[in-house]
Formats: C-alpha cells, sequence, structure tokens
C-alpha cells in the first residue's frame, strides 16, 4: 500500500463527511437557522460574547483543541496494523467526532453560549452536574502527567530537540515583549517570530544536549519531568501576555506549517507502509484490540475534550449558527488530518517490516517517539532536508503541542483547586494552589516508580476518561434532539458505542492493573468506572423523560432569561 | 459600526493575525485589567472608606470619574448595598 494512496483515501473520506454528512447534520438534525442571533450577538459584551470571522474562529478552535494527544493515541495504536486505526480515525472523524464537536456548539448555542457542565445541569441534573466536575478534574490530571512523560521522553529520544524546545520559550517571551511594550507590527514580528524558531531547531540539530544519566540519584527522565512542571506551574502563574499569549501563537502557527510539511513530504516522496494492514505478531503483552484501539486513539476519533473548548469558548463568538459546521465540524476534520498523518509517518517512514517491528517491540513503545522517527524519514525522502534535521522538526513540533496543553492543563487544574477550596471554606492563594496542582499531578506520575513510568500507564485511562466526556456531550445532545421530535439517532449510536468500549475497556484495565497490583491506578480506575456507570445511568434517564416531554425547548429557555432579564431590572430599580 | 470602505486584502490578514493573537486571552486581560481598575477605586474611595490617604487632594479630583463604576465595584465585593451614605447607588 502506497501512503500516498491512503493519504488521498483518507483525506477524501473526511472531506466527504464534511462536504454530505455535516450538510445532513446542520440542515435536517441541527437544523442550523442564520435568522436565529447568536449568544455573541445576543449577549455581545467584548470579552467573552464576540462575533468572531469564521476561519479565525476555526484557527482558535483548532489550535485550542490539538494536542500531542492526535499524535501519540494513533501511533500506539498503529501497533494492532495500519488498517484498523486508519478505519477508526476517518469514520470515527466522520460520524463520532464531527457530529459531536458540532452538536456541543449547537446545544451551546442554543443554551445562551453555557458549557457542557452548566448543560449537564439543565439537561441531566444536580448529579450530572458534580459528575462532570469530578471527570474534569481526573481529565486534567491525567493530560498533565502524562504529557509531561510524552515530552521527556522525546527530549531524551531526541536531544537535538533540547535547545528549540526550551528556546521556543525565549522566542515566545521576546514576541510578548516586542508586542506589548514595543508595539511592533505583528504581521512582522510573526515573521520573524517562526523564523527563530527554525533557526532554533537548525541550531539545535548542531548541538544536541543531554543530561548525565542520573542526577541526585534520579534518571535523566524523572530530572525533566521535575524540571517541566516546574516550568509549567511558574508559566501558568506568569502574566499571560509575557508567556502564554505569544507561545500558543507561534506553535499555533508553527502547528500548520508542520501539518504542511508533513502532508506536503508525503505527496513527494509516497513511501511504501511497511507495516502490516493487521498485525498478527503483537508483541507479548499487547491487550487485546478490542476495546483498547477505541480508548488510546482518544482525540484522532472522537474527544470529550473537543466539546468543552467548543462550548466553552467557540460558542461564545460564532456569528451565525450556520458556522458551527465549519467551526465544529472542520476543526474535527483538521484533528483528524493530523491524526491521519501521525498513521502515516509510523507504518511507512521506516525501511522495511523489520526496523518497524524493532522500533513496536512493546506496547506504547513505538508512540510519538515512532513518529518522530518515521514523520523524519518522510520529510527527509520528501523535501531533501537531512534526517536529523527532519525529526528535529516533528519532535519539536510534537514537544510543543504538548507543552501548550500541559501548560493550560497546570492552569486550569489550579482554578479547580481553587475552586474546591472556596467550596471547603478555604482561600488557597495562586502559589499555593498551584503547588497542589503540580503536586498532584507528580504524585500520579512517579506513583508507579521514580522514573516516571505511571504518567505513560495512565494513557489508555486518559482516553477514557476523555471518552466518557464525550459520551456525556453526545448524551445532551441526544435529550436536546429528542425533545424537539427529531430523530436522536446520530448522536445516539455514537454514544452507545462509546460507552459500551469505555466500559469494557475499565473492566479490562482494572483487572490488568489488579494484576499488577498498581493500587494508584487502580483506585483511578474505579472511580472513573464508576463514574462511567453513573453518566449511562442518568443520561438514559434522563432521555427517557426527554421522550415525553411536551413544550418547546428553545421557547422555555427564551422565557427563562425574560424572567431573569425582568428580575434584574426589578432590582436595579429598587 | 463598519467601514463601507473596501480594506485591502493585506489589512484584512492583518486584522484576522490580530484577532488570532488577541481573541483566546481576552477574558483574562478585561479580569486583569478589572483587578486593577478595583485597586484604583479602593485608593481614590480611601478616604471614604475611612482609610487615611495622603493623597486626597489629587484623588478627590478623581471621584466624578469612578462614580460609574462605583456600584458594579461594590457588588463585585460582596456588598449587595453602598456602603457609603454619600453614594446611593442602588
Amino acid at each position: 500500500m502506497n501512503s500516498l494512496l491512503l493519504a488521498l483515501v483518507g483525506v477524501g473520506m473526511i472531506l466527504a463527511g464534511y462536504f454530505l454528512y455535516s450538510k445532513f447534520l446542520s440542515s435536517k438534525i441541527y437544523a442550523l437557522d442564520d435568522s436565529r442571533p447568536t449568544p455573541a450577538h445576543q449577549l455581545q459584551d467584548g470579552v467573552d460574547y464576540v462575533p468572531t470571522n469564521k476561519y479565525v474562529l476555526w484557527g482558535h478552535h483548532f489550535t485550542s483543541v490539538a494536542g500531542a494527544a492526535p499524535i501519540v493515541g494513533p501511533a500506539v495504536a498503529v501497533i494492532w496494523g495500519w488498517l484498523p486505526a486508519f478505519l477508526w480515525v476517518t469514520i470515527g472523524t466522520i460520524f463520532f467526532a464531527g457530529m459531536h464537536d458540532m452538536g456541543a456548539l449547537w446545544a451551546s448555542i442554543r443554551n445562551r453560549g453555557q458549557s457542557i457542565g452548566a448543560l449537564s445541569g439543565r439537561y441531566i441534573g444536580a448529579r450530572g452536574r458534580n459528575l462532570f466536575l469530578v471527570v474534569i478534574f481526573l481529565l486534567l490530571l491525567m493530560v498533565n502527567a502524562a504529557f509531561s512523560v510524552v515530552i521527556a521522553n522525546l527530549l531524551i529520544a531526541t536531544p537535538t530537540a533540547v535547545i528549540p524546545t526550551w528556546g521556543a520559550l525565549v522566542v515566545a517571551f521576546l514576541v510578548g515583549q516586542a508586542i506589548y511594550r514595543f508595539r511592533w507590527n505583528l504581521g512582522l514580528v510573526s515573521v520573524v517570530g517562526v523564523v527563530a524558531l527554525y533557526a532554533l531547531i537548525m541550531v539545535g540539530d548542531n548541538v544536541p544536549l543531554a543530561l548525565p544519566e542520573t542526577m541526585m540519584g534520579l534518571p535523566a527522565k524523572s530530572v525533566w519531568i521535575i524540571l517541566l512542571f516546574v516550568y509549567a506551574g511558574v508559566a501558568s502563574m506568569l502574566p499571560v501576555w509575557m508567556l502564554l499569549q505569544p507561545r500558543d501563537y507561534i506553535n499555533g502557527l508553527q502547528l500548520f506549517i508542520a501539518l504542511g510539511i508533513l502532508y506536503g513530504s508525503v505527496l513527494i516522496a509516497r513511501p511504501e507502509i511497511v507495516a502490516p494492514s493487521f498485525n498478527t505478531n503483537v508483541p507479548d503483552g499487547t491487550p487485546g484490540i478490542v476495546p483498547l484501539l477505541f480508548v488510546t486513539i482518544a482525540c484522532g476519533a472522537i474527544s470529550g475534550f473537543h466539546g468543552m473548548v467548543s462550548s466553552g469558548t467557540s460558542s461564545k463568538q460564532l456569528a451565525k449558527e450556520s458556522d458551527a459546521r465549519f467551526v465544529g465540524y472542520f476543526g474535527a476534520v483538521g484533528e483528524g488530518l493530523l491524526a491521519l498523518g501521525a498513521i502515516i509517518a509510523t507504518t511507512a517512514g521506516f525501511q522495511t517490516l523489520a526496523d518497524w517491528e524493532n522500533v513496536y517491540q512493546a506496547f506504547n513503545d513505538g508512540g510519538v517517539n515512532a513518529f518522530v522517527e518515521g514523520g523524519g524519514n518522510i520529510i527527509e525522502a520528501g523535501l531533501g532536508l537531512p534526517q536529523s534535521l527532519s525529526a528535529t522538526i516533528m519532535a519539536t513540533t510534537a514537544i510543543l503541542f504538548a507543552a501548550t496543553t500541559m501548560d493550560t492543563g497546570v492552569r486550569l487544574q489550579r482554578f479547580v483547586v481553587q475552586e474546591v477550596g472556596e467550596i471547603a471554606g478555604v482561600n488557597l492563594k495562586k502559589g499555593l494552589a498551584t503547588v497542589i496542582a503540580v503536586g498532584i499531578a507528580l504524585a500520579l506520575t512517579f506513583g508507579a516508580g521514580a522514573d516516571g513510568s505511571g504518567g505513560m500507564l495512565i494513557w489508555p485511562l486518559f482516553g477514557t476518561t476523555n471518552q466518557l466526556m464525550a459520551a456525556l456531550t453526545l448524551s445532551i445532545v441526544a435529550i436536546m434532539l429528542l425533545r424537539r421530535g427529531r430523530t436522536p439517532l446520530p448522536a445516539l449510536i455514537p454514544l452507545v458505542f462509546v460507552g459500551a468500549m469505555t466500559v469494557y475497556a475499565l473492566f479490562v484495565q482494572l483487572v490488568t492493573f489488579y494484576e499488577q497490583r498498581n493500587w494508584l491506578l487502580l483506585v483511578l480506575d474505579i472511580v472513573i468506572l464508576v463514574a462511567a456507570l453513573w453518566v449511562i445511568v442518568e443520561a438514559f434517564a434522563a432521555m427517557r423523560h426527554a421522550r415525553g416531554y411536551q413544550g418547546d425547548d428553545d421557547e422555555e429557555l427564551a422565557e427563562l432569561a425574560a424572567s431573569h432579564a425582568a428580575a434584574r431590572d426589578g432590582r436595579s430599580e429598587d | 459600526m463598519t467601514s463601507r470602505r473596501p480594506r485591502s486584502r493585506l489589512s484584512q490578514v492583518a486584522a484576522g493575525l490580530r484577532e488570532f493573537y488577541a481573541g483566546p486571552y481576552r477574558r483574562t486581560f478585561a479580569r486583569a485589567r478589572r483587578d486593577e481598575d478595583d485597586l484604583f477605586l479602593v485608593l481614590v474611595m480611601a478616604e471614604a472608606l475611612g482609610v487615611p490617604n495622603p493623597v486626597s487632594y489629587y484623588t478627590v479630583e478623581l471621584l466624578p470619574a469612578v462614580y460609574d463604576q462605583f456600584h458594579d465595584w461594590h457588588r463585585r465585593m460582596g456588598m449587595d448595598r453602598s456602603p457609603l451614605d454619600s453614594i446611593s447607588c442602588c
């Protein structure tokens, strides 16, 4: 099988999904209607609610949802062969992710831009809301722990990426200063910033840096993990204009460039796929393809995190209802293309099957390092760049993806910790809350050993939590469709599938963790399992209730909003 | 207010870039600015709130400028009603 053919078939399928299925969804299922004012217009405040050009909004949405997960998931999952991963990424993007992301946007714009957390309170009840808090806490915890390990592994496997990785912080810092302090032209600063980033990649390629094998009795990987958490903690407390904002921006630009380089190289080099379509010769200890495939490729096919972004920020900026199709569905398409790129890089980027098998010696062994090596080989063949430079580009890209998600994750976790503190009546200061957020994630990372192996062990658990979140969003969409008397099947079928796979995977992992005597992960698994079963019971009860619902959901909401407004006006008059 | 003059493609791209840069952090900046404004308000209102203010000669001139924000400020600070007899905003 030639990788170009695979890329063309995959891109063709996903684009057909966008042009055909999303059109069906927008007209028949969600009934998007441009004559209805969106929350961005109704509640315009120049801060959260701002009508935004759909291309710019898509850029925001896509760069927020695209982290390391669509690379790591498929890169691990190709151990079962390229075909299952390919099918799940394409079919998942078309019928699961696109539907889910667009649905979350739709559900939110029909509810004054409220987030999935608030919507679960409205449609599933107060318990649904509590459940949401538990799931979000676990999800952030796992993101922080797993991504720190992903980055540490990459820094060790690709020492040439060390300078560009840390140098990117300096570039971002200078970009922030140039824009806010010196008020330089943004276009010019962007070009200089990206050029500087690539210059750093070239410097790094010539000057590889590696930590000593052990420092203060800790292996190099553990030292990197600790350094990363120190960085994320500090970055999350600095004013955002100094580091996070320019860093997200430069990384966003780099994301588009890297995707262009990878697909451009596939187009030119057209490498053959060396990995088997179905791998029957899986290494010992590899878990079964069903259900683990579906939770390993989390964000490449369907991700609850997308629903959070859709309903949290994107929905408040949607200028027209019909833009939900482009922003929501096409956002999922972007993520699907990234996952497809990862599959191609990890299966076509090697010379022979033996080379490939050498990398995929055990489950979780290949992963993102295979993406760097394979992707580097493809770029070398396509654009003629030296192999090590190509690998450095891929490694830096993957690290930057993971690092931006991680520092945002630590920031969000700090907010959650502060909120929990408020509920408990303790006023937690920013510094202490950050220390707690970082401390919990470190405990999880090092929970399975001093080498930080706990972080990667929880990867499938990250997938299940993410899927659980997606199930929560899909159940809200299904309830809203039922209340409007429309068919809930486009949401219900993915919901049942995702729910079943999540629960099945949790049971499989429960047994594994018990056999390994890994009590920390076992407890986490049980918490997620209880939450999953709880979601299912609550959601189906709410759906039964919604079937008998008489009335107009939108009208009810409009009346509620009007009564709130009247009460507010009444208060301000006296 | 929208301008009817056709904008050049380049300036549209520049506007898009600016939006791409600033959009995700609008809320954070609004919050930081509000915090700064709150501090400023406390300084201006210090004397009225019973805090000795060495520069009241200057701050008193600013009082009329902050009246409009006062209501939102005392609500944010957790006081349902205005704490000052001299300002009955609600």
